[in-house]
């Protein structure tokens, strides 16, 4: 599931961004240094070869419509997960940019939740202690099924996690985890069913190519505490940074708060996690300002008795009429000199 | 994804790097300039609140200006655009749901901040995802892994991509008429299951791997070491340097001023 820049805040898509560009850092040098330059023509022909996959549809069993191979845990089994990483990172920049899928700023979350995920939380914790050491099919099945449903469960939390802490969506948190969590379960499901099947057809015919991948298994190759270590001083620093400046200016949402309630300060509900972060908050207050805040706070707030209200209802007729209007009126300019624009410019083609 | 529309994109993929080859001085700028500038923009549209919709109004005219100097067909782009990111759309129909608190009358018709809040997904979609394909549209993907490499992208990275440019139109239809010669195989869905799945990924799977290994020792043959030389044709000069900083001052003004509002008061004023 791709993440969209329209559903991202700042804060949040610069965060992961930075561990995910950290991340990308991190796996070309290692790929650079250690790995044989063979991977390199490999890497980015199996990202291709994703795209191929993904033409080719199956029948999932019982239901009657057809599923097709996300690959990204396929690609983590036969490449390791450093060049998995930078493969399945170089199909997100492509889907991004040519599919429309997701966005800019939300390619970093779909880095972290559908390449950081697999390589470098499902592969080492999960896969790498369910395969062991010698290849045996039925330990390799029981560990890529499990892999594909922990590490499709993971990215759609990542997914509800960076929506909600966004705020752009009005989702309540624990609707949205139960909209996704199931869905992302059959999906995982059938992911890991469909991997083991490839996976066991090249196990029959060229098992070298599994051979090669488990060599960098051996233990002492594998620095994760590197990435880890980089994960978090890169996310504390940026996700610090960019709050504090998103602090020092009254937002659109406070903007608009000021307008309806007359005072740019909400009371966020007490209860729950919000509570809870908003005391957290308050302890650390690395982002004096920034809370979360819920537009249900309004209802108690924008109501106001008597005839203060009746003030605020023309004040606020003649705010949104102005700005109906100046929309307008902006979109007319804006198209406008996109035409004259485009006028102006093909005389001069043809003249030449 | 179906065939079908795997195709379409193809199709698609294969229109913009032909735009990209166009010859406005927009499609000659460095491209970092242009990358800057896009994420730049794209920086400037997530700042806004949740409420915000007639403040990232005027950000329009990025996209217009870009596409009308470009000269980029106008009904591609906005094909391109319409196909919105469905999952952004979904989630958003949800905030008129959730949240039903009136923000704004417009004389007896009450407008509830969660349809203010979808209004502002959708243009917030619509603006980034216009931004990035009009930059992709007057850039192509070459320049643009250049550009990335230039500014500091691993080398590693941008050769991936290069690889997968190159190597995406032929391996996507190898996967087509692979996909093809089974359905007409097929008998209804008997023979689409699974079963005739793994085997056809798996082979595939391994012809690519040979291809793999057989493209490098053709590059290792003509003195490959581990990186690409890329013939460098443009420089970040004072055309470049203009348009960066003159469209960072416009974002940053349109950012801290709400136009629209400022226009209609005046306008309200006047006739009012």
């Amino acid at each position: 599931m791709h993440m969209a820049d329209a559903l991202l805040s700042p804060v949040v898509g610069g965060t992961i961004w930075a561990v995910s560009a950290g991340s990308i850092a991190y796996c070309s040098k290692k790929v650079h240094r250690e790995l044989d330059d063979r991977k390199i023509p490999l890497m980015g022909v199996l990202a291709a070869f994703l795209f191929a996959a993904q033409t080719i549809n199956f029948t999932i069993p019982g239901t009657g419509s057809s599923g097709h191979l996300g690959g990204g845990l396929l690609l983590t089994l036969l490449l390791g997960p450093h060049a998995a990483f930078l493969a399945i990172a170089s199909v997100l920049v492509v889907q991004a940019l040519f599919f429309a899928d997701g966005g800019v700023l939300a390619l970093g979350c779909n880095i972290f939740n559908m390449g950081f995920i697999p390589a470098f939380i499902v592969y080492p914790f999960i896969y790498r202690n369910l395969r062991g050491k010698k290849l045996n099919q039925g330990r390799l099945t029981t560990a890529i099924i499990l892999s594909a449903l922990v590490g499709l469960q993971l990215g759609s939390l990542g997914v509800v996690l960076e929506t909600w802490f966004s705020g752009i969506s009005a989702l309540p948190f624990a609707t949205f985890l139960l909209l996704m969590q199931p869905i992302h379960l059959a999906i995982g499901a059938v992911e890991g069913i469909v991997t083991v099947a490839v996976v066991g057809f090249v196990y029959q015919a060229r098992p070298e190519i599994l051979r090669i991948a488990t060599e960098d298994l051996e233990p002492g190759r594998y620095p994760l505490r590197g990435i880890v270590v980089t994960f978090f001083v890169a996310a504390l620093l940026v996700g610090g940074g960019l709050s504090l400046f998103a602090s020092r200016n009254p937002d659109g949402l406070e903007w608009a708060i000021a307008r309806v309630a007359g005072s740019s300060e909400l009371k966020a509900p007490g209860g729950g996690i919000h509570g809870f972060l908003a005391a957290l908050q308050g302890r650390t207050a690395v982002m004096p300002d920034y809370s979360f805040r819920r537009p249900a706070g309004l209802t108690a707030a924008g109501l106001k008795p008597g005839g203060d209200r009746k003030k605020e209802e023309v004040e606020r007729l003649g705010t949104a009429a102005a700005g109906l209007a100046g929309t307008l009126l902006t979109l007319a300019l804006v198209f406008g000199s996109g035409l004259i624009l485009k006028r102006r410019y093909q005389p001069a083609e043809l003249s030449s | 994804m179906k065939i079908a529309s795997i195709h379409g994109a193809l199709l698609d993929f294969r229109r913009m790097e032909l735009l990209a080859g166009g010859g406005t001085a927009l499609h000659r700028l460095d491209p970092r300039a242009k990358l800057l500038v896009t994420l730049f923009f794209i920086g400037t549209v997530v700042s806004y609140g949740k409420y915000a919709v007639t403040g990232m109004i005027p950000l329009v005219i990025f996209p217009v200006v870009m596409a009308s100097l470009g000269e980029l067909p106008p009904g591609y782009i906005a094909r391109k655009i319409a196909l919105l990111s469905p999952f952004a759309l979904v989630v958003g129909l949800f905030n008129p749901l959730f949240d039903r608190t009136v923000l704004i009358h417009l004389g007896p018709l009450g407008i509830s901040g969660g349809w203010i809040s979808f209004s502002s997904i959708l243009i917030r979609s619509i603006l980034t995802v216009g931004a990035a394909t009009i930059l992709v549209a007057l850039t192509g993907f070459p320049a643009i892994c250049r550009a990335l490499e230039q500014l500091g992208t691993p080398r590693l990275l941008t050769v991936q991509l290069s690889f997968l440019h190159r190597y995406l139109f032929v391996l996507i239809e190898e996967g087509g008429r692979l996909s093809r010669g089974r359905e007409l195989r097929a008998f209804g869905n008997r023979g689409l299951g699974i079963g005739s799945f793994a085997p056809l990924i798996g082979n595939l799977l391994l012809r690519t791997w040979g291809r793999a290994e057989r493209i490098h020792a053709a590059m290792l043959a003509r003195g490959f070491t581990g990186e690409f030389h890329l013939r460098r044709e443009s420089r970040f000069g004072g055309r470049e340097l203009l348009f960066t900083v003159g469209w960072s001052i416009a974002f940053v003004a349109l950012r801290f001023w709400n136009l629209p509002q400022l226009l209609g008061r005046v306008v309200t004023g006047i006739t009012s």
